[in-house]
């Protein structure tokens, strides 16, 4: 039965995928990619990886989606003059052998992994312990390999920096994106009003259970900066412009407090991001939570996008 | 009493199969983007609702059944919220042609 419906899913991930990449309109091409993300969560889920089911879920298909919606509705312009002038027949041979090959290459290496697979994950049950928190998932990212994740919310400033350099020379440190404006009396406003509230608290308890359980301030962090984007959306409040004091502090203050611990941990235990004995569990609390809002401010602030609107002196 | 559980929770969620079923069939024949909207939101409520009250039975605790129930809730404001706003811009877009 189990087989079956692995089956099943497996074959509707492969033809979505396939659909995606030749859908002709670049919406549909981004509908089938969305739906693509959700089916790879099912599939998280059934290979009993629920933390990387939720970012999926929080990251792959919705924060992604969004980003490639305002990317395709962006190209809708243009995207019928692209069109005309398709690559001559060997480019687009090339490119498709190219993806093929590294299509085969993945599933090669996939297959050929030795069976029992390679794992750190009895040294991490084993350790687990002197990390203060539950959930083996989270003691890896902060504090086994607190490294990878230390770098990866620096790469994602680094990357809105990246977004806001495509805004025009005049509107840097304006507003991002367009006024929104919608029906104030509208659905969409509702739902701004009716779901922030239960949106924050979803967020916030997604955060905080993943200490000890499926969860974290990355899934938790995407739901709140969403609650922010639907109220920006639709039109109750507007995008922060971006030389605002309080956004460039909170952006770096997530990383830096998180480099702070890490230069404090050289001093009293001996390496960068070690943590004194005894003092793991109430460090890494305070780290997710310098980390959270930073990364709110930042993925919301990735979707809202570039500057556009000069701020009036 | 497990029996008698097992029973509801196999009629309801078979139930709630048979309207996602109807609900897809739906999506995929109705004519426009109105009827197309009333079949969808067919599945969500009340194929939604059954499955989850189907499994309520079977939950390991009071916390939990909450949980599955307001994400029910959740999925009909959001299910309403969103058709709404597809059969306005669908409209707008009739009265445009």
């Amino acid at each position: 039965m189990t087989d079956l419906l692995n089956a099943g899913l497996a074959a509707l991930i492969v033809a979505l995928a396939i659909w995606a990449v030749f859908a002709r309109d670049a919406f549909a091409a981004v509908v089938g990619f969305i739906a693509y993300g959700l089916l790879l969560t099912l599939v998280w889920v059934q290979l009993q990886g629920v933390d990387v089911a939720l970012t999926e879920a929080a990251i792959g298909g919705g924060l992604t989606g969004a980003l490639l919606i305002g990317a395709a509705s962006r190209l809708r312009g243009t995207e019928a003059v692209a069109r005309a002038e398709r690559p001559r027949t060997l480019v687009r041979v090339a490119a498709a052998a190219l993806s093929a090959a590294v299509t085969a290459a993945l599933a090669i290496g996939v297959l050929m992994l030795p069976d029992p697979a390679p794992t750190l994950a009895p040294q991490t049950m084993a350790n687990i312990a002197t990390t203060g928190v539950g959930n083996p998932i989270t003691a890896v990212l902060l504090a086994f390999r607190a490294m990878d994740t230390l770098l990866e919310a620096i790469v994602l400033v680094f990357a809105l920096i990246g977004v806001w350099s495509l805004g025009p020379d005049q509107a840097w440190g304006g507003r991002p994106g367009l006024r929104h404006r919608a029906d104030p009396n509208g659905i969409l406003a509702y739902l701004a009003r009716v779901l922030p509230p239960i949106g924050i608290i979803v967020g916030t308890y997604i955060f905080w259970v993943g200490a000890d359980h499926p969860g974290g301030k990355f899934q938790g962090a995407t739901i709140v900066a969403a609650m922010w984007l639907l109220v920006i959306m639709a039109g109750l409040a507007d995008a922060p412009p971006i030389s605002r004091t309080w956004v460039r502090v909170g952006l770096a203050a997530g990383p830096l407090v998180f480099i702070a611990i890490g230069l404090m941990g050289a001093a009293t235990a001996g390496a960068f991001l070690a943590y004194p004995d005894g003092y793991a569990k109430p460090l890494i609390i305070v780290i997710e939570l310098a980390l959270m809002p930073t990364l709110a401010l930042i993925l919301a602030l990735l979707i809202a996008g570039a500057p556009r609107r000069p701020v009036q002196p | 009493m497990t029996l008698l559980a097992d029973v509801v929770s196999i009629v309801a969620i078979v139930a709630g199969a048979i309207f996602f079923l109807a609900g897809t069939l739906g999506l995929l024949r109705f004519p426009d983007t109105f009827t197309r909207l009333h079949a969808l939101t067919k599945a969500d409520n009340l194929g939604l609702g059954l499955v989850v009250f189907g499994l309520l039975p079977h939950v390991d605790g009071v916390v939990t059944g909450l949980k599955l129930v307001v994400v029910w809730l959740l999925v009909m404001l959001a299910g309403a919220c969103a058709s709404q706003m597809v059969a306005r811009t669908a409209r707008r877009a009739e009265r445009h042609d």
